[in-house]
């Protein structure tokens, strides 16, 4: 029952980790109509500025705004150079285009500090446990991450539903043409939606530092379980894509720890149970995905319009 | 280029004169790798002449292609793997090492691998379907992965490659006919293809759906049979990259690998015939040049793509069409 918990307080943490990209990304392409790739790669770039901070300054409270400095730095490079000019273009170019930043962005991250994985420590003050329940303790570190990420997730509901920029992101979505006619400078408000996608992506790379390893292509790693969570609560919808990360991240954690024990009930060789099960496992979320598709083609919280 | 035009012919005899007298050219300079170069070229050309009918000719953004190309080299490897050791595969059969067996068994798993995933993924459109056959193929990625039977991470070594009649299939030269014959052979179907009346059904399909569906076509069952040929094409082209390489591994079927096919295709031109040959052999002679001056050579390639997408469209077979075009 403790495990049971505990795996469930996990796939929360990745859930809320899955948000923070998702939002982004389905912002990113109901507002602007653009299909980012390089969105991992903002991801992995947050995570590298966060754990070479922590590592030379050993603060991991300087690592976070460093972090987010970096992956929204990146975003409005990306976004003034490249994305900028694919507005008007079809899924195809974007698709290619972002795939050219991706390639140079991950063999830029080797050249400069090499294929060795980084790892950081978790911050002194979050480290630890804390007994959630009596008897059941629980990671300090991974409860502030699904904390801050809830808060993120209120923050931006806020955001949206609540004050004037909210308002023209929400009709941006859905009347783009009708907005760029009552005269709201589209240029600056897509400029705002990307950058507020990177830092969210940013911030998700450095907190996700002391969890994983620091490391090329963990960007793309987490990218294409990214896509399933958009396909899955439905293209354009932050809502959707809340909900669709916590029932991805949840279903992946669930799969992964208990698949093993099931599979070593049906197949006699350990080893290759363990194997199967990591394989199985790993294709849960896929095939979560090809049951929502057969049952609801556009998401389970697809956006109006 | 029109199909049938005189220019296309010419374009095609020439290509076909080049290619034919390749091997001789590379003995005579010294030079017997520019032959095994050529045979990869030609392999990732069927590839991505398979991707370019549902991308180019159908609109269809499909971003997982690398799956049914490392599904047919699996098939390959698999029935190699059964026929070296001597086991039955699912209890029945044997596995084998003859060409004329294993490569339309690839070509037939595959298909079903296609029919699958296109029969599921073709319930969206647009963005949605570039993530959902990207997702597909990286879980057959895991999949394999996981499957330690057949070597997992480390892939499956094929011993030798799989006989054809009484050729000599170690030398590569000869193998580098049998794959030119399929080239040929796949790139003439292709243009029977989109010049016939599906081909144009699928024309209709890219520029307005609708339409299509409006005057009465299911496009819903054409996009899934030009899904399910190109997976067919591409699973070839994995069972003739398995004969090749004589390995499989899941790296075939990582999206990075999808993301080259899809490169190719825009490097060539989507929607020429000819595109997908020119796309294949400039990626792939842009790699080798590029990877002999450093081992980060996709620094490099990430802004050329990128340039190219902005700035040049069309890929090369426009360019082509722009020279000739000037007076």
């Amino acid at each position: 029952m403790t495990l049971v918990l505990e795996q469930l307080l996990n796939g929360l943490q990745l859930g809320v980790t899955l948000f923070l990209l998702a939002a982004g990304l389905t912002l990113i392409f109901g507002i602007m109509g653009i299909i980012n790739l390089a969105h991992g790669a903002l991801y992995m770039v947050g995570a590298y500025a966060g754990a070479l901070t922590a590592k030379a300054t050993g603060s991991f409270l300087l690592a976070v705004p460093a972090g987010l400095a970096a992956a929204g730095l990146t975003g409005i490079i990306i976004e003034y150079i490249v994305i900028r000019r694919l507005y008007d273009r079809d899924h195809l170019d974007q698709v290619l285009a972002t795939y050219g930043l991706i390639l140079f962005l991950n063999e830029l991250v080797t050249i400069l500090f090499g294929r060795q994985p980084l790892f950081v420590g978790v911050p002194p003050a979050l480290s630890g446990a804390v007994e959630i329940i009596p008897g059941v303790p629980y990671s300090v570190y991974r409860l502030t991450i699904i904390a801050v990420g809830l808060m993120l997730a209120l923050g931006l509901f806020l955001l949206i539903t609540r004050t004037r920029l909210g308002m023209l992101i929400r009709a941006g979505a859905t009347h783009r043409e009708m907005v760029r006619a009552l005269g709201v400078d589209i240029r600056l408000l897509y400029t705002l939606v990307f950058g507020l996608g990177a830092l969210l992506a940013g911030f998700a790379g450095v907190m996700a530092g002391p969890l994983l390893s620091v490391q090329v292509g963990m960007g793309e790693q987490i990218l294409i379980m990214t896509f399933v969570v958009v396909v899955v609560g439905g293209v354009g919808s932050i809502k959707g894509a809340f909900f669709g990360a916590l029932i991805v991240g949840i279903v992946d954690t669930l799969l992964r720890a208990f698949m093993p024990m099931l599979m070593r009930g049906l197949v006699t060789n350990t080893s290759e149970a363990d194997a199967l099960s990591a394989g199985l496992s790993s294709m849960g979320v896929y095939v979560l995905m090809a049951l929502v598709l057969l049952v609801r083609p556009q998401g389970l919280f697809a956006a109006r319009g | 280029m029109e199909p049938g035009s005189r220019s296309t012919i010419l374009a095609i005899a020439l290509a076909l004169g080049v290619l034919a007298a390749l091997p001789f050219a590379a003995a005579a300079l010294g030079n017997p790798a520019m032959t095994t170069l050529a045979t990869r070229i030609l392999i990732y050309a069927i590839a991505a002449a398979s991707l370019n009918l549902v991308l180019g000719y159908g609109g269809l953004v499909s971003f997982g292609h690398a799956a049914f190309f490392g599904i047919g080299g699996y098939t390959v490897g698999i029935l190699f793997h059964h026929h070296r050791f001597n086991e039955a595969l699912f209890g029945l059969m044997l596995g084998t090492d003859q060409f004329l067996i294993t490569l339309p068994a690839a070509i037939l798993v595959s298909g079903l691998f296609a029919a699958a995933i296109g029969a599921l993924a073709l319930r969206t459109a647009g963005v949605q379907f570039i993530m959902i056959t990207l997702a597909f193929a990286q879980m057959l990625f895991f999949l394999f992965v996981a499957l330690k039977r057949y070597g997992g991470d480390d892939g499956l070594i094929i011993r030798r490659r799989n006989g054809l009649f009484d050729l000599n299939m170690r030398d590569d030269t000869t193998f580098y006919f049998v794959t030119l014959v399929f080239v040929v052979l796949f790139f003439a179907l292709v243009w029977r293809i989109v010049n016939s009346r599906f081909g144009l059904v699928l024309g209709g399909i890219r520029q307005g759906e609708r339409r299509m569906a409006a005057i009465g076509v299911s496009t819903y069952r054409y996009k899934l049979a030009a899904f399910v040929i190109s997976g067919m094409g591409a699973g070839l082209a994995g069972a003739l990259w398995a004969n090749y390489a004589r390995f499989v591994s899941p790296d075939m079927m990582h999206w990075t690998k999808s993301g080259e096919l899809m490169v190719m295709v825009i490097l060539g031109g989507a929607g020429t015939l000819l595109g997908p040959l020119f796309g294949s052999a400039a990626l792939i002679l842009l790699e080798t040049v590029l990877a002999a001056y450093t081992e980060r050579w996709q620094v490099f390639l990430g802004p050329i793509l990128i340039v190219i997408i902005l700035f040049f469209r069309g890929g090369l077979a426009g360019l082509v069409d722009l020279v000739r075009k000037r007076p």
